[in-house]
């Protein structure tokens, strides 16, 4: 370094102003090919992501002109006569994907801190596989598991609170009557709760896998601190772990929320469809707007199927929504080398 | 006001504090002195911590079991589960509030409650895999599952009729022509994301972005909208592998992009200094630095992919009889094969749905163990073989610098 400078020292009387060297980037033929390359595979990488969002924009166009504002207030579903919307498909979405996190997020988060603060080092890298493992599960296995076996345990759950909590109106159950002792369990299956169940097995990984991240970047220094004070190992993480780790949580709920919005096969393997807006969450039957569009997707015209994309227009907007704004509060968190967006 | 000046003011103003507290002089001896000082254990868990745990369990179980066998009209085994759960919880916080104070209690309770967390999502991804290869163990132990297609099976055959060998093969093709598409596209684009900087580079890595919160039905919906419906092709495996091509290419992009981003800029400065152009450097510092990062972002994009249904559903279309041709006929794959067999009234087509989860499962914890393998390491540790091969290299280009025949080298070594 010096030597360069003393060989650049302009000569007296000769006083120009000084300024940073203009840096003229040569490239040889390997590497204007090798940029071309890259280029190229970006640029179609682009094309693709651009052709996907545009396409459902303008399919999507076609049917929101015809309906204009309703289509946010319509319950039905029926394109080819004209009268559709997404008012209970999407608060059907909203509902299951509020359960699932509602449920999700007390496990993931309790899991996360186990696995930071709580188990054995040996233990660790073995927890850390397993949450990883139940995010690699396929989301149809999680249905088959939810159909065949949570269904008939939760029907008991389900009973008990809507007897007990009806009056709190998401767990009134309409149709049930919970004095008749023979009365079918029908009316307790195929629910939005159940749904929302399957849909937190998937949900719980992805969130405890940002929380763990989060909390495993604790400065020692802090947690050490805490416990030097006469901190317990409940207090270390309730004044230290959890404040620090703040954004993340929150950033690794809205992740998670994005992808129950989402979430297709294991929502069309439970649920019962239907078309009105329906928030017992308890009770048979709900909606969403991705098994809608994989119900729907055969039978549809042209028109319908230009209907089909304004809802998945409306939920992509949604995720969209959700998942910037995650990556704005992980990107936020103190931490977050790795999971800056 | 004090004097301090006057002994006896003095002492007389500190008299109560003074007769209150006695000071504690340390034991000097001989016996004191020799004695090792007892090291407090911090691993492990104290006996009286395992007393409290266990006794809380037990009683918790037994107390249970009265109410649901005799005292309340209380019936199934969830509920079963979740009082035992609050029992517990009540009965070890009483146990340890006998011999603790407060912070401690919480302590222990929260403890407990964290580690019950943890236990139920481990209990959850148990019972999920235990489940489904119950379930399917009728059609798993039939050999002729692996090798026959269902275009012989009826909805009413047992299970010795028909398999899911066309299944097993559809996913293997979908997933590799996705493969083919995918990862050169999306290795080529995490290199650009990290070899450019400026707008260009942000714009791509924003769009990849909000492409990760494309829901996967929306893929299908695309290819379905555009390849089958717009340009009138049939559906085939090549439309499922574009389906879940699109979903899979921003997960594997986001992963790569992270993985490089690892690589220590000084390895690339080095090598910049050394006077290599940049596709050099490239090709033989980043990449091989990243490359077991990269083959797990690779392979867990893939582990997605396979087990999407939604995509599948949509554009590969549905047949009972094997097709191994990728642009012509439907073809059917892991979990559409399930998705479609669970539907049916048949206990024979849900037993099958089963054992086709089940190897769907085994598959994607393949995959999962391989990225573990390959991936395990952080970025830029080399294993004991490459270790060698770097040095071997070395060796070589020392003898190549020095100008010296590589016999003489050896020689004069």
């Amino acid at each position: 370094m010096t030597a360069v400078t003393a060989t650049t020292i302009p000569p007296v009387g000769e006083q120009a102003p000084s300024r940073p060297r203009v840096i003229v980037e040569r490239r040889d033929r390997g590497d204007h090919l090798f940029h071309g390359v890259i280029t190229l595979g970006s640029l179609v990488v682009l094309a693709i992501m651009a052709a996907v969002g545009l396409f459902l924009f303008l399919q999507a166009a076609q049917a929101l002109r015809s309906t204009g504002v309703s289509f946010l207030t319509t319950s039905a579903w029926q394109p080819d006569r004209g009268e559709f919307g997404i008012a209970a498909v999407m608060t059907g979405t909203i509902a299951i994907a509020i359960v699932a996190v509602g449920i999700a997020l007390p496990v993931s988060m309790g899991t996360a801190l186990f696995v930071t603060e709580i188990a054995p080092v040996r233990l660790r890298s073995t927890c850390v596989a397993l949450v990883d493992l139940m995010a690699a599960v396929p989301s149809v296995v999680y249905g088959l598991w939810g159909l065949f076996l949570l269904q008939g345990h939760t029907v008991g759950l389900a009973r008990w609170l809507s007897t007990w909590l009806s009056w709190v109106p998401i767990f009134r159950v309409p149709g049930a009557d919970p004095n008749n002792p023979l009365a079918s369990s029908s009316s307790y299956t195929a629910s939005t709760f159940i749904a929302g169940i399957v849909v937190a097995m998937m949900v719980m990984p992805i969130q405890c896998a940002v929380m763990r991240e989060v909390f495993s970047q604790v400065p020692s220094g802090e947690s050490e601190g805490a416990y030097a004070l006469g901190a317990t190992r409940w207090g270390m993480i309730r004044i230290v772990s959890i404040p620090f780790g703040r954004a993340g949580i929150i950033g690794g709920t809205m992740l998670g929320l994005g992808r129950a919005l989402g979430e297709t096969i294991a929502v069309l393997l439970i649920i019962s469809p239907r078309f009105d807006i329906n928030l017992h969450v308890l009770e048979a039957g709900g909606n969403s707007v991705s098994s809608l569009i994989a119900l729907r997707y055969n039978e549809a015209s042209g028109f319908g199927l230009s209907a089909l994309m304004a809802a998945g227009l409306a939920l992509f907007a949604m995720t969209l929504v959700v998942n910037f704004t995650a990556s704005i509060f992980i990107a936020r968190s103190r931490s977050g080398a790795s999971s800056e967006a | 006001m004090l004097d301090l000046s006057d002994p006896s003011d003095l002492s007389s103003a500190f008299d109560g504090v003074l007769s209150s507290s006695t000071t504690v002089v340390p034991l000097v001896g001989p016996d004191h002195l020799t004695s090792a000082p007892v090291v407090r254990s911090v691993r492990g868990m104290p006996r009286d911590d395992l007393l409290n745990l266990a006794g809380a369990l037990v009683s918790a179980t037994c107390l249970s079991l009265l109410l649901f066998g005799r005292l309340t009209p209380l019936a199934g085994p969830l509920g079963f589960v979740v009082v035992t759960y609050a029992l517990f919880l009540a009965l070890y916080s009483f146990l340890v509030s006998l011999t603790e104070d407060r912070p401690a209690v919480v302590d222990k309770v929260m403890a407990a409650a964290l580690t019950s967390a943890a236990v139920l999502a481990g209990g959850a991804l148990l019972s999920v895999i235990a489940f489904t290869l119950w379930r399917g163990r009728a059609a798993l132990t039939k050999p002729n599952l692996y090798v026959h297609d269902m275009s012989t099976a009826g909805p009413a055959d047992p299970l010795t009729i028909g398999g899911i060998a066309h299944a097993i093969v559809g996913t293997l093709l979908v997933i590799s022509v996705a493969m083919l598409l995918t990862v050169p596209l999306g290795l080529s684009c995490a290199v650009f994301l990290n070899e450019t900087r400026g707008r260009a580079a942000r714009l791509v890595r924003t769009v990849v972005d909000a492409m990760t919160a494309l829901p996967s039905i929306l893929a299908g919906l695309f290819i379905f909208a555009t390849w089958i419906l717009i340009l009138g092709f049939e559906r085939s495996s090549l439309a499922a592998s574009l389906a879940v091509g699109i979903m899979m290419l921003p997960i594997i992009i986001r992963s790569a992009d992270v993985v490089l981003r690892l690589v220590p800029s000084n390895l690339r400065e080095a090598s910049a200094a050394m006077g290599a152009p940049q596709w050099r450097t490239v090709w033989h510092v980043v990449l091989p630095t990243a490359r077991s990062g990269l083959v797990t972002s690779v392979i867990l994009g893939v582990a997605r992919g396979v087990g999407e249904t939604a995509p599948v559903l949509l554009t590969s279309g549905f047949t009972a009889s094997m097709n191994v041709n990728p642009l012509k006929n439907p073809m059917v794959s892991l979990p559409l094969a399930t998705f479609e067999f669970v539907r049916s009234p048949q206990p024979a087509m849900v037993a099958r749905g089963f054992a086709t989860a089940a190897v769907l499962m085994m598959l994607v914890l393949a995959l999962f163990t391989l990225a573990r393998l390959l991936g395990g390491r952080p970025v830029g540790h080399i294993s004991a073989r490459q270790a060698r091969r770097v040095a071997a290299c070395s060796v070589r280009d020392a003898a190549r610098f020095d100008l010296i025949p590589a016999e003489e080298n050896d020689a004069r070594r």
